[in-house]
């Protein structure tokens, strides 16, 4: 495996980066170019960008703010939001994204992921998941960006994850809905099980709130990154004091 | 400098443009034979599919060009795979201009594929700007054999060339415009050769 990553999330509405907890009352935590340039000299190793309501709003996400963070980066990305057809994904590619997450609209035509995968290859397509737990087992959500859009989509997490991954998805960004922005921890087991029954990596998100909790994300539940927003963006975590833990753990950090 | 980056039609060219601009260039972005041909270094990107990337290739009547480039070229990721002779990503026939072919990477526990992420090199080359230790970023599905051309290498598995020097030609398995300093200064070095 190569070094496990560090992401921070930062999710964009209006061309603002903001927070909310489980999904809703988001604020603005900050500009967007600010934020990317902010982690990347703290050393993150890489940076997502969910466009958060894009999906809700039947659009995709603007690649406008995609070409200014591309200008000032020199680490890789990924965005994500609304992208439902093959030419959003390219203009993303096109304006600098490294890779493009879909969740929402592959749900809505799976084919879609084939189509990115054909024509970008895999290692372009992210499938991001939110996953919930009910009835003992964890089931995949829709259109979580809008509280009021919010949907079940009555498949299991496992039987998607591993679908997609056949279908061409080559990296899966696990969010665990109970978990987001609660600070206890990443969901280990259902991590670990996602790991196990994709060949894609696999990163974990939702719970962070300390740094043994992105060591147990690597070495509990074998994720190949572990994501994060909150601790980042309230500087309750600085990630250059995270590498040098998690390097004292035996846990391979680029430096 | 007269820098041109060939036109695939799809990929990071994107990224790559503004990698060079960091350094103050102007990056042309052509398809054109006679373009490319008269540069005085030649960028060919590529993400995407192998058989996608040269059949646009073909389509653009770039093959020839491309084989008969004698200023310094520099391959990257898929376009560095494409510098070889033949691909097992669709059962592509590539350039031919390196010896050695690509193969798709086999996932194992610990080794999801892609190989995503970034990596530390071992370096045997010092003219490309890299040392051994450097991280740099990797997200490919399919890589070259190791071969009398590999000057930089990392592990997963078996040993994934992360760069090749042939002749004139360059190329970087990973991907130096997302690889921080480290991959500045092998475009650097790219750049002052």
């Amino acid at each position: 495996m190569p070094a496990r990553r560090i992401i921070p999330c930062l999710d964009v509405k209006d061309g603002r980066v903001v927070k909310g907890i489980q999904f809703r009352n988001h604020r603005d935590v900050g500009d967007i170019v600010e934020s990317a340039m902010r982690y990347r000299e703290e050393g993150a190793d890489e940076l997502v960008f969910y466009d958060i309501s894009a999906s809700a709003e039947g659009r995709s996400l603007d690649p406008e703010w995609v070409r200014r963070i591309a200008r000032v980066i020199d680490i890789p990305f990924a965005v994500a939001g609304g992208v439902r057809t093959r030419d959003q994904a390219a203009a993303c590619l096109d304006s600098g994204a490294d890779k493009v997450s879909i969740n929402s609209p592959a749900l809505e035509r799976p084919a879609l992921i084939e189509e990115l995968a054909r024509d970008f290859g895999s290692q372009c397509v992210v499938l991001g998941v939110d996953s919930f737990e009910a009835d003992g087992d964890y089931w995949v959500k829709q259109y979580t960006g809008s509280p009021d859009a919010t949907r079940d989509t009555g498949r299991r997490t496992l039987d998607w994850a591993k679908e997609a991954t056949e279908r061409g998805a080559g990296e899966i960004v696990l969010n665990c809905m109970r978990r987001d922005g609660v600070r206890t921890g990443y969901d280990l087991a259902h991590t670990r099980a996602v790991v196990e029954t994709a060949s894609v990596p696999v990163i974990a998100s939702g719970g962070a709130g300390a740094l043994e909790h992105f060591r147990d994300a690597f070495v509990d539940a074998g994720a190949s990154g572990a994501l994060a927003a909150t601790v980042f963006h309230d500087r309750l975590i600085a990630i250059p004091d995270l590498k040098e833990y998690l390097g004292t753990c035996g846990i391979e950090m680029r430096r | 400098m007269d820098l041109v980056i060939v036109d695939v039609g799809c990929g990071n060219i994107g990224s790559v443009g503004i990698a060079f601009e960091r350094f103050g260039l102007s990056p042309v972005i052509s398809g054109d034979p006679e373009t490319i041909a008269a540069a005085d270094k030649v960028i060919l990107p590529g993400v995407g599919a192998a058989g996608y990337a040269m059949e646009e290739i073909v389509k653009r009547g770039l093959a020839g060009t491309l084989r008969g480039l004698t200023q310094p070229v520099l391959g990257i990721c898929l376009g560095m795979q494409m510098l070889f002779e033949h691909s097992e990503e669709e059962g592509t026939d590539c350039l031919g201009i390196i010896p050695g072919r690509v193969r798709k990477l086999s996932p194992a526990p610990g080794m999801p594929v892609p190989h995503m992420g970034w990596s530390s090199l071992q370096v045997r080359d010092d003219r490309i700007g890299l040392r051994t230790g450097d991280y740099v970023y990797f997200a490919h599905s399919f890589a070259v054999d190791a071969g009398p051309a590999t000057v930089a290498s990392a592990d997963y598995g078996r040993e994934i060339p992360a760069a090749v020097r042939a002749r004139n030609f360059l190329g970087a398995q990973f991907h130096p415009e997302r690889s921080g300093e480290a991959g500045a200064r092998f475009l650097e070095s790219f750049l002052n050769a």
